[in-house]
């Protein structure tokens, strides 16, 4: 087995002492930095390993310190170096004396995926590419600072906060069906209003319906030939066959979820000594979380997932808009239908297995998606056999993944998966090596069709910056945390 | 004016840089110019509003991160960028403030030069010091 042979050539210094436990399955102990409550465990190749910076292991070696931690403290095959948590990092905390981190979250609250499937064919899609990507680029908002065209007062902003998705479909910016296609019903319970800043509202009050910039995107995506690896989960999914056409979409909660998490950093860094509480790191920066404080941001980080999974809504209906002008007929003759929404920036109180009982445990995920597996209750009727899809995003050069979850990953990640394929390199070095416009250029005569607001920014997304996210979905599948369903590859892509 | 200089292997999706003044006011200064221009070519931005920002904070450290962090929220609040900005800091008795003059200009994607949309100032390996020629800072912005 190859792990078994990696386990003798990892470097102590480097990985912090890492050992290979089981199939592609790492482990520092305890013993490696004063402070441990529980070891870090790390999925990954050791392929995916060395690519994997230092941070990673110092990072989840400080996560694995934090008052409450359960079991180990994870890291995803993709995982790279973040602020607090790594990205790529789950830890999940018992809410009687654990904590809860805004660094575990990240400031981009309910960053996460959502799949819109089509029922054209590349071959409908391809003479009108320009036209379209044109139009997406038109319609949806991208950059830096960018405005959406909903203009809502504070009043309507706030049921955002409540509703979520359900709030577009009230509003006719959504179908009815769609909140139910979406993580949590796209609407998660508990958001606190009260326990948002005038300054939150203010920021992202005017940005529904926007992408943002840095790696986000929307994609035009097609199943490429041998890219449908289980018919028979896709055909439930909405993905039937090679060529066939989708919209993939990457984006969170925008300037309001990232003043929310700026807010409450700083409430908990002057309140941690008060608690009783030092990190390593202060942008792990915690509370208790049945402290006021703690409560507090935890009603505020869910008004800003629903203000995520709303954002996402409100850019599908700009697609279908777009989409049904393009293409001459309605979005309901094209079957626009919402495939599933996932968030991989969030802390949810679920239900998971521990030592034989189950308990309430508070699931940090921050730039990991929630992966449960068949049976779970929040699943759509028609996907509740096969599991919930897992959307993983790739580079726009060289594609992405669905996949589904599994009974495995509630037992060995409390129902947890990659995001993504993960970044390897700095985005300086990224622009050393690569030329906006050139890249531009190469996958314009690849078929790829690329409107960004920032050239640098373009440069920045290169392939070149990213692990192979065909080994980060092998791994997945192969130690059964998530199952693969189809590969798409990008045809057409817009981004900040 | 002082300088700053972009920290690769610190957090290699985000931005980290280091920034060094010779006095506070200058340090304060190149701070906002390093987080500009991550956002856009300056050369691109004119300097057509001018607004005044006044803070006050515990500490030189905390008056620094709500010093970014209010340039960060105003990009999206008003949708502006800030080139230059004059700033006074005052250390008095265990109470920072600062007054700040900005000046800058509306976001304009049809001009071209945008950049990275910065979310926010972390407080990952966050610290500023008193070094021999003056003062360092280093600041990892989350992308």
């Amino acid at each position: 087995m190859d792990t078994a042979r990696a386990s003798s050539s990892i470097s102590k210094g480097r990985f912090l002492g890492a050992t290979c436990v089981a199939d592609c399955t790492w482990e520092i102990p305890i013993s490696a930095k004063p402070g441990m409550q529980v070891p870090a465990r790390i999925f990954a190749t050791e392929s995916l390993l060395e690519h994997m910076d230092r941070s990673v292991f110092e990072q989840a070696t400080n996560v694995a310190c934090l008052p409450g931690i359960v079991r180990a403290s994870l890291c995803m095959p993709d995982a790279h170096s973040g602020y607090g948590f790594p990205i790529g990092g789950v830890a999940a905390f018992r809410p009687e004396d654990g904590v809860i981190s805004p660094g575990g979250i990240g400031f981009d609250i309910n960053c996460g995926m959502r799949v819109i499937r089509t029922n054209l064919m590349e071959a409908d899609v391809r003479p009108r590419l320009h036209e379209l990507v044109q139009a997406l680029f038109r319609a949806i908002p991208t950059g830096v600072g960018c405005k959406g065209f909903v203009g809502l007062s504070r009043e309507e902003f706030r049921k955002v906060m409540i509703q979520g998705s359900r709030w577009c479909v009230e509003h006719d910016l959504g179908w009815p069906e769609d909140p139910g296609q979406t993580e949590g019903g796209g609407c998660l319970p508990g958001a606190d209003p009260a326990h948002v800043s005038d300054r939150a509202v203010a920021r992202g009050r005017d940005q529904l319906g926007t992408l943002g910039s840095g790696n986000h995107y929307l994609e035009v995506q097609v199943i490429p030939p041998g890219g449908l690896h289980d018919p028979r989960v896709g055909s439930i999914l909405g993905f039937e066959r090679p060529g066939q056409v989708f919209l993939m979409l990457h984006c969170g909660s925008r300037g309001f979820g990232h003043q929310i998490g700026t807010d409450y950093l700083r409430v908990f860094d002057r309140g941690m000594a008060r608690h009783g509480i030092s990190v390593p790191d202060r942008q792990l920066a915690c509370a208790p979380f049945r402290s006021p404080e703690g409560r507090s941001y935890f009603g505020a980080m869910l008004a800003a997932a629903n203000v995520a999974f709303a954002n996402r809504q409100v850019i599908t209906h700009r697609v279908r808009e777009v989409m049904a002008a393009v293409f001459g007929q309605s979005a309901r003759e094209l079957d626009l239908r919402v495939i599933y929404d996932v968030s991989h920036n969030t802390a949810k109180l679920e239900r998971h297995e521990v030592n034989g009982r189950t308990e309430e445990l508070l699931v940090h995920r921050k730039g990991a998606t929630r992966a449960f597996g068949p049976g779970a209750p929040d699943l759509p009727a028609a996907y509740r056999e096969i599991g919930q899809p897992v959307i993983i995003g790739g580079s726009m050069e060289t594609g992405s993944a669905v996949l589904v979850g599994t009974g495995h990953a509630m037992e060995a990640t409390f129902g947890s998966t990659a995001h993504g394929s993960g970044r390897t390199m700095s985005r300086t070095e990224a622009r050393r090596r690569v030329v906006g416009r050139a890249l531009l250029d190469r996958l314009e005569a690849r078929g790829i069709v690329v409107r960004a607001a920032s050239l640098s920014g373009v440069a920045e997304e290169a392939g070149l910056a990213y692990k192979d996210v065909n080994e980060v979905v092998d791994v997945l599948h192969r130690l059964d945390l998530s199952r693969k369903v189809v590969s798409l590859t990008p045809i057409g892509n817009i981004k900040g | 004016m002082g300088r700053y200089r972009v920290l690769e292997g610190v957090a290699i999706a985000d931005c980290a840089v280091e920034i060094e003044g010779t006095t506070l006011d200058d340090l304060f200064e190149t701070a906002a110019a390093a987080l500009c221009e991550i956002m856009a070519d300056p050369a691109t931005l004119a300097r057509d509003r001018s607004r005044s920002v006044t803070l006050r904070a515990p500490d030189g450290e905390a008056l620094l991160f709500d010093w970014l962090s209010e340039l960060v929220f105003r990009k999206d609040r008003d949708q502006e960028l800030y080139p230059r900005c004059t700033v006074r800091v005052r250390d008095g008795a265990g109470r920072w403030s600062l007054n700040a003059s900005l000046e800058g200009t509306s976001i304009r994607p049809d001009r071209g030069g945008l950049r990275a949309d910065v979310k926010a100032v972390t407080l990952h390996q966050f610290q500023m010091r008193a070094v021999d020629h003056g003062y360092r800072a280093r600041v990892v912005f989350d992308i």
